[in-house]
């Protein structure tokens, strides 16, 4: 078998790859999973990757992500200095850590570790070898192989990625941490496949962070797999910083039992083109999902969100609210689609989509969408799109504040909506701070990036001190 | 002089609302500026605290023997003027705290200053917050979002104690106003009043100024002055009403 391959991303190419290396990347495989990628693959040749003639994807062109050639890699390449990429710098945040270079799984002792409360954690590849049980039991149920391309194709490949086990009754006692970072002379196609199971009454915190390690093109297709239980709680945080030519699909897929409840933050820093597929289904009454977005765009980068909520049980609340800031030529989409199905009585849906945009060449398409096939519900959409309040700008500047200053205190303000549900403190206040350097143009990759940075924090002064005093 | 305005035409969008104003102000005095809506009150705060949709046509306001025309906002606000606004702006996510530490600050770094202490900005917030009356719990919350219209003018007059312009000017502060509120306004300003600063008081009715006496009171119809004289003005129009005017100036 071939182990890696550059050439552009096409259709074909992938097709072929699959048939070359079935063999070797079906190894672990339980019988089902073999014949999930067999339709999977089925799938994605029928469909091929998505065009903007498809109603999801009009407005996010991957032509140009595509004109590049990548190499795509389907065996770990040896891994260098482990340590220094992933050394993890935010004060005072005490996580477990978890490390995937270039999508796979990477660890100083042991791929997958089994703590004595009986959480699961490492590699999904060792996890496929050590519990098939428990990974058959989850692993492509809730993500499917009918519908997005993109999902398809991760899962016709499904190798490596980050799984975890969370058992009921157990809560994590502290946050977990997934980089995910990409680190090559060479520009990636890599796609790593996450699975996570939280059992009854159980809870986690997971931040999930895409960074670039340097400035080489990648292009990543990630899904993730979240399965929650009765009455579980996570608190979910995606984090995206990646370079300037790197492209990112992320797609999430939540099931969410009886009374289960979600607290999701996408926070979209930097990168040339991010797509966040965000699906999630109630699978039983009273589940809660909070899902809040942030992002900072500029220059020629392109933001989508796509959020779609099934509420497939009654009494369930869900909300969205996505705010975005777009700057010279950057351009976003949110597409919100929440699905009420007939028996879902007593429903809550809220959607809203803000956007900012600072120039005239910058440009957002936004459009929440409800479809309700039930009269006993509580729904409410909202998008809107504007500039920097004038009225807000002369009443600051007619206080002393100058321009300057008064543009990033709104702008600060305006996310701090979305950024001030950061349960986690250090957590939040390192991303307010990510949040200043960004809007000051002042967020280096590899520099002063959240992540992997080996350098000192070098203090830096503010021009206005957020502090809560 | 504090203030000097001399022949100030003014336009917005081509219209002219000031046509040829004539004021001056000096330290120590409060001026009165009345007359029916329309007439270029606000206009005429607006073109002295510098807001860019208005074209000064014709003109010249000199302030502390500065062309004041040519500074920006931020600057005349570091130069001492304060404008109190007649709607004043909501703006969530900001806190009072933060942003008037931010202004404080802003301005004492152009007056070549070092910027206030965490704990020597609050005690001065909490002396100021006295001075006008204002509950505590405002402070914490974003700048005028969800105020009543009492709380939004009493953020105003806190936000002038903060900021101890030489020259402030009250759009209209009272409108809107009940007793109790306007009480609290006129008190936080006749406090503030020292012989190194001045007040242009706008307002609508005679009836703010009951509580801030003024020195001086101008009367402004269709872009000028017209009328200008003591606080017995005040009250001769509040007796015969604006038409007096009206009448005279077609008469």
């Amino acid at each position: 078998m071939q182990s890696a391959v550059t050439n552009k991303i096409t259709k074909e190419l992938m097709t072929g790859l699959y048939g070359e290396c079935r063999k070797a990347i079906s190894v672990n495989d339980y019988p089902a999973l073999t014949a999930l990628r067999d339709e999977a693959i089925r799938r994605f040749e029928e469909t091929g990757f998505p065009t903007t003639k498809l109603e999801a994807w009009k407005n996010t062109d991957l032509k140009e992500s595509f004109s590049k050639e990548y190499k795509v890699v389907v065996k770990p390449e040896p891994v260098v200095d482990v340590q220094k990429v992933f050394l993890c710098n935010i004060p005072h945040l005490d996580t477990a850590i978890m490390g995937q270079l270039n999508g796979w799984y990477v660890s100083k002792d042991v791929p997958l570790m089994k703590l004595g409360n009986g959480i699961i954690m490492g590699s999904l590849a060792e996890a496929l070898k050590q519990y098939p049980e428990l990974v058959e039991a989850h692993l492509g149920k809730y993500a499917g192989v009918n519908g997005d391309a993109f999902t398809s194709l991760n899962t016709a490949f499904i190798q490596d990625g980050v799984f975890i086990y969370v058992p009921d009754n157990v809560k994590s006692p502290k946050p977990v941490q997934i980089i995910n970072v990409i680190h090559s002379n060479e520009s990636l196609f890599l796609q790593s496949r996450n699975l996570i199971v939280l059992g009854k009454n159980s809870r986690l915190s997971l931040v999930h962070c895409d960074d670039s390690y340097n400035q080489q093109a990648s292009f990543s297709n990630v899904v993730t797999e979240i399965r929650m239980g009765e009455a579980a709680f996570m608190d979910h945080y995606k984090l995206q910083n990646l370079n300037n030519s790197s492209s990112l699909v992320s797609s999430s897929y939540f099931e969410l039992d009886k009374a289960a409840k979600l607290e999701s933050h996408y926070i979209s820093l930097n990168g040339s083109l991010l797509r966040n597929n965000i699906r999630l289904r109630f699978n039983g009454p009273h589940g809660i999902a909070n899902i809040y977005g942030i992002y900072l765009m500029d220059r020629k980068q392109h933001i989508d969100n796509q959020v779609f909520i099934d509420h497939a049980s009654p009494d369930c609340t869900s909300s969205e609210l996505f705010k975005g800031i777009l700057d010279e030529h950057s351009s976003g989409v949110f597409n919100g689609h929440v699905l009420v199905r007939r028996d879902a009585q007593r429903t809550n849906a809220y959607q809203s989509n803000r956007n900012i945009l600072l120039t005239e060449t910058a440009k957002v398409n936004s459009k929440p969408f409800l479809e309700i096939y039930n009269d006993d519900v509580k729904c409410s959409h909202g998008s809107t799109t504007g500039q920097l309040d004038h009225d807000a700008m002369y009443y600051l500047r007619q206080r002393g504040i100058g321009e300057d200053s008064a543009r990033m205190l709104l702008m600060y303000a305006y996310a701090d909506e979305v950024v001030s549900k950061i349960a986690i403190d250090p957590l939040r206040y390192r991303i307010e701070d990510m949040i200043k350097k960004r809007l000051q143009g002042e967020l280096q990759i590899c520099e002063a990036c959240v992540l992997h940075c080996n350098t000192p924090e070098h203090p830096m002064e503010f021009v206005i001190d957020m502090t809560k005093i | 002089m504090l203030l000097s305005i001399k022949n100030l035409h003014a336009s917005i969008n081509g219209k002219e609302i000031l046509k040829g104003i004539d004021l001056d102000v000096d330290h120590g005095e409060v001026h009165a500026i009345m007359g029916p809506n329309g007439t270029g009150k606000s206009t005429l705060a607006s073109v002295i605290a510098g807001r860019e949709v208005f074209d000064v046509t014709a003109g010249e306001i000199m302030y502390k023997d500065k062309n004041l025309l040519k500074l920006a906002v931020e600057e005349r606000a570091r130069e001492g003027i304060f404008l109190g606004f007649q709607y004043p702006v909501e703006i969530p996510g900001v806190s009072i705290t933060n942003f008037m530490r931010t202004a404080v600050n802003e301005v004492r770094k152009y007056k070549g200053l070092d910027p206030l202490s965490g704990g020597a900005f609050l005690k001065l917030m909490e002396e100021k917050k006295k001075l006008v009356e204002l509950t505590s719990n405002l402070a914490n919350r974003s700048v005028n979002e969800g105020f009543s219209g009492g709380e939004k003018k009493k953020n105003e007059i806190f936000q002038m104690a903060m900021l101890e312009p030489e020259l402030a000017i009250l759009d209209e502060t009272d409108s809107g106003l009940d007793i109790d509120a306007l009480r609290v306004v006129a008190n936080g300003v006749n406090k503030l009043r020292t012989k190194e600063n001045a007040f242009m008081v706008i307002t609508h009715y005679q009836r703010l100024l009951d509580y801030i006496v003024p020195d001086f009171v101008h009367v402004l119809f269709e872009g000028r002055i017209v009328k200008s004289g003591t606080k017995e003005l005040a009250l001769e129009l509040e007796e015969k009403g604006y038409d007096w005017i009206r009448k005279e100036q077609e008469g």
